[in-house]
């Protein structure tokens, strides 16, 4: 079997394509997720408004950008996994709506705040930004902490999804717990970029905030775990054998409702614990950061943070993507909720041409706009700031 | 099985908000090709009116973009949200090149815009060109992308049902990128963003000259829209999306309905002109016909002929009864997945079991259906005709009247003498004209498809997600009062920046150098 047999099998392919779906989640996460941060905290780290352009600027040039992984996530999940694209999405049907109502305000946001000099105005379009930033925060948590304790859904004989529960079911006080990791963590992530991005008393307040932050993503986080541990954040295991390459239909086997199954692969698995460790840890060490360490240090040991906290979930689940709690054998997996191997095999080819290209040009933007956003830079700009 | 109340607010929903997207996507597409192209002559002249002019209409472009970007984001996802079991059909087909847009176009589009508003200080001259050149270019290829998944809504090649996963499967890969309903829409839409960007540009310098305001950036940027929007109305209506109307049934069923052609017309057929199409009646009243003119641009040709409706309906009549057997092998393999005759069955009839899906609109179970639900089925496939007959006369309409005004403004703008203020007051009212095509054109495109979500494999109300009609209405609620409000605030926000004028820089060409940071010379910035 050659390199390329091997890469282009069916059940390699749906193991990348999983690789590749955390991939997209956490570049999102980690990248997007603290223009939200931003957001979450422009009302409290920046209070006048010079201080407040300050903060909105440092992500004025690449909020857009980082913004891209949240769609190409939608249309890498609607290609490559089709099934959890239709379920997902009509399933978290309002709790979808929230979030694209809060992230319609942020372009708009940015782009028309600064175009008037009415503090009436800026105050407003700041609220939308709060929301823009926030709202999603707490929500994608909240959608996480209801796929891990397994969503109300069947599949008809011809697989047409059908959801069973409403917005009132989602918003449970577990998912709700997993919302306020969601947005600690965001929130943690904002304040280490603007700590390390703005200059002057945004970068102080950011570092206050973010200390707080961060010590809360890791409690909260820990917190998910011992809850996890306890058996009360779902958990689900494929009973039936395994077919790696068999057809995307998840009416072919069969799931039970388990407790412990979370923990599994981390089991079977020891060197995985790393991970969810780096997941306390790397918040820990952004809080001594915040508390007068270096603020790209700072920066980097959140970003691990927010890595390792998403793929946690991740490794959990696996092989299950999103698992039904009224009739578990329909639950959505790795093994049959694919694409045809053939879409697979394309989409992978034009990731392996693309993506390696996207990084390079982003970080070739981040480099031209290396530097502090200061008072000073954002007064200096004048018109072609935000 | 299914409630029609939740398909017809689907609809609407999808409807209002790819309508209200489209409002901002074409401006998008013609402007960051005219921002580039004058960026071009200020790097290749070191003329600062023409970089004045670039940051000028890169404003207006901002401020279009952002609703652009907003409302692109209720597109990418609203294929899941409200037709699940569609996204389940077609995903592994019709998600590809969405997903492909977003490598390769909005990526490189969104990450550039950011330099391209940030970047003027900290890029030498040459290096911005580029910056805005790979956004120009990224935003075309966006629309690439998005026009091969809509090609394939159209005419679905390289695709085959499996039964084993109850979905559409690709099969060939290549077919539907070079799918060529798609080719001819990406043509005919990019070149109708550019005719937008061009009417855009032309109409706000007009008012400028009009108003003896900014008549320096006013004169070049009236000339550079004037020559971009003839190539571009020429595109337009040479490369028409007629291309690909003899392709499918469906394509050919709208075709006839566009021209409310009753019955087929011995070759070449002849093209109504105006008149009053009738669905009830089955006929087109006062109509007045230009002979020749349809099977020309129907079929390139003088020989073949076009089908009417009555000829299409009693093929569509054929392969519903052709479907039924196909329906029936998919309900036995639902039971028994080794079922090898019904694998066979569905093999040979598979083309056609779209149809006999068009059923489910009559009776339960479409292996039941009467000779009335066939019949009934089979007319189901008529569109609206006097919808698609007025709007597309709309649109041809627009496009003509904008050939016009360009190429006035060209001939006007090509001699010594200034132009007279009428044309510039005629540029100004020609502004809607655009917008108004675009929008009805693709009303054409999207409504001529019904009763298909996809062109005979799907119909639209089999399509949809199980959702209760309150989610929908508080959706459309939410929507159509945020987009309202962020409508409300866009062209005011337009209409302030094209009062306030472009920022005019005080220094004098020959202080500019080539050197790198050279921006920085500008206070005035």
């Amino acid at each position: 079997m050659t390199f390329v047999d091997f890469l282009f099998d069916y059940q390699t392919l749906r193991i990348v394509w999983w690789g590749l779906l955390g991939v997209l989640l956490i570049a999102f996460a980690a990248t997007d997720g603290f223009d939200m941060g931003v957001g979450a905290l422009l009302p409290f780290a920046a209070r006048t408004d010079i201080e407040r352009r300050v903060a909105i600027n440092t992500i004025g040039p690449v909020w857009e950008g980082n913004q891209v992984w949240f769609v190409l996530g939608g249309g890498s999940i609607f290609a490559a996994w089709p099934a959890l694209y239709a379920l997902s999405f009509s399933g978290f049907y309002l709790a979808m709506f929230l979030i694209l109502a809060a992230m319609i305000l942020r372009p708009v946001g940015f782009k028309y705040r600064s175009k008037r000099p009415d503090p009436a105005w800026r105050a407003r379009w700041d609220w939308a930004l709060f929301i823009g930033g926030a709202v999603p925060a707490l929500i994608f948590g909240v959608a996480i902490g209801n796929t891990l304790q397994g969503v109300p859904f069947h599949l008809t004989a011809e697989l047409r999804p059908v959801y069973e529960g409403n917005l009132f079911g989602l918003l449970n006080p577990l998912a709700l717990y997993c919302g306020l990791v969601s947005l600690s963590m965001i929130v943690m992530h904002g304040a280490a970029w603007l700590a390390f991005k703005a200059d002057g008393i945004v970068s102080q307040r950011a570092k206050a905030f973010g200390g707080r932050a961060a010590i809360a993503t890791a409690v909260l986080f820990a917190g998910g775990g011992a809850l996890v541990w306890a058996g009360l954040l779902g958990g689900y295991r494929v009973t039936s054998e395994i077919v790696w390459d068999g057809p995307s239909n998840p009416l072919l086997k069969t799931v039970v409702a388990d407790p412990a199954a979370w923990l599994a692969n981390f089991q079977a698995w020891p060197l995985l614990w790393i991970v969810p460790a780096l997941g306390i840890a790397a918040p820990l060490a952004a809080w001594l950061g915040f508390r007068g360490g270096r603020e790209g240090l700072t920066f980097l040991a959140s970003k691990l943070g927010v890595v390792c906290i998403v793929a946690t979930v991740g490794l959990a689940m696996f092989p299950v993507l999103l698992p039904s709690s009224t009739n578990p054998d329909h639950s959505l997996t790795v093994f049959d909720a694919s694409s045809s191997r053939a879409t697979l095999r394309n989409m992978l080819i034009a990731t392996a041409i693309f993506l390696p290209l996207i990084l390079a040009y982003t970080a070739w933007v981040y480099r031209v706009l290396w530097g502090k956003v200061s008072e000073k830079s954002v007064e200096d700009a004048g018109h072609s700031a935000y | 099985m299914f409630d029609p109340l939740v398909v017809e607010l689907s609809r609407l929903q999808f409807a209002l908000t790819a309508l209200y997207h489209f409002l901002f996507v074409p401006l998008t597409i013609g402007l960051s090709i005219l921002i580039a192209m004058m960026e071009t002559v200020y790097v290749m002249t070191r003329r600062t009116i023409w970089r004045d002019m670039t940051k000028f209409w890169g404003v207006l472009f901002g401020i279009n973009f952002a609703l652009g970007v907003a409302t692109g984001l209720t597109m990418e996802f609203q294929f899941g949200m409200n037709w699940a079991y569609y996204s389940h059909y077609v995903g592994d087909v019709f998600g590809a090149p969405l997903a492909i847009e977003g490598l390769m176009a909005f990526f490189l589009e969104a990450t550039f815009i950011g330099l391209f508003f940030f970047g003027w200080e900290r890029l030498s001259a040459r290096a911005h060109l580029a910056v805005t050149w790979l956004m120009a270019i990224a935003t075309n290829f966006s629309a690439l992308w998005i026009l091969i998944a809509n090609g394939w809504m159209q005419n679905p090649v390289g695709a085959e049902f499996n039964p084993d996963t109850m979905r559409m499967e690709v099969t060939d890969f290549v077919a539907v990128l070079f799918n060529p309903v798609a080719q001819a829409k990406f043509v005919h839409t990019v070149s109708a963003g550019y005719v937008c960007g061009a009417v855009f540009v032309l109409g706000v310098s007009a008012w400028y000259m009009l108003r003896n305001r900014h008549v320096e950036l006013a004169r070049r940027s009236f000339v550079v829209a004037s020559a971009f929007g003839v190539a571009s109305a020429l595109s337009v209506i040479v490369l028409g999306d007629e291309s690909g109307y003899a392709l499918t049934d469906n394509q050919k069923m709208k075709l006839a309905a566009i021209e409310a052609m009753w019955e087929t017309e011995p070759a070449p057929a002849s093209f109504t002109a105006v008149g009053i199409p009738s669905l009830a009646d089955r006929k087109t009243y006062f109509a007045i016909h230009i002979p020749w003119v349809m099977g020309i641009i129907g079929t390139r040709s003088i020989d073949k002929q076009i089908p009417g409706i009555e000829q299409l309906v009693e093929h569509a009549e054929q392969r519903i009864r052709d479907g039924i057997p196909a329906y029936d092998a998919l309900e036995r393999l639902k039971v028994d997945r080794s079922d090898a005759e019904a694998r066979e069955i569905l093999k040979a009839s598979g083309k056609d079991m779209g149809y006999a899906l068009l059923l489910k609109r009559f009776v339960e179970d479409p292996r039941q259906a009467t000779e009335q639900n066939i019949k009934d089925a089979a007319w189901s496939t008529v569109p609206g005709v006097p919808w698609l007959f007025f709007s597309f006369r709309i649109m041809v309409a627009c496009g003509f009247v904008l050939l016009g005004v360009f190429g006035l403004s060209l001939w006007h703008t090509m001699r010594e003498a200034e132009a007279p203020r009428w044309l510039f007051k005629l540029a100004l009212f020609a502004m809607p004209l655009p917008w108004i095509a675009a929008e009805v054109g693709w009303f054409v495109a999207e409504f001529g498809r019904q009763p298909w979500i996809i062109e005979g494999v799907l119909p639209t109300f089999l399509a949809t997600s199980q959702l209760g009609v309150w989610n929908l209405v508080i959706t459309i609620a939410g929507f159509t009062l945020l987009y309202g409000a962020l409508a409300v605030i866009e062209v005011r926000l337009m209409l302030a920046a094209i009062r306030k004028g472009p920022e005019i820089s005080q220094v004098v060409d020959r202080m500019m150098t080539p050197q790198r940071r050279s921006g920085q010379l500008h206070p005035a910035e």
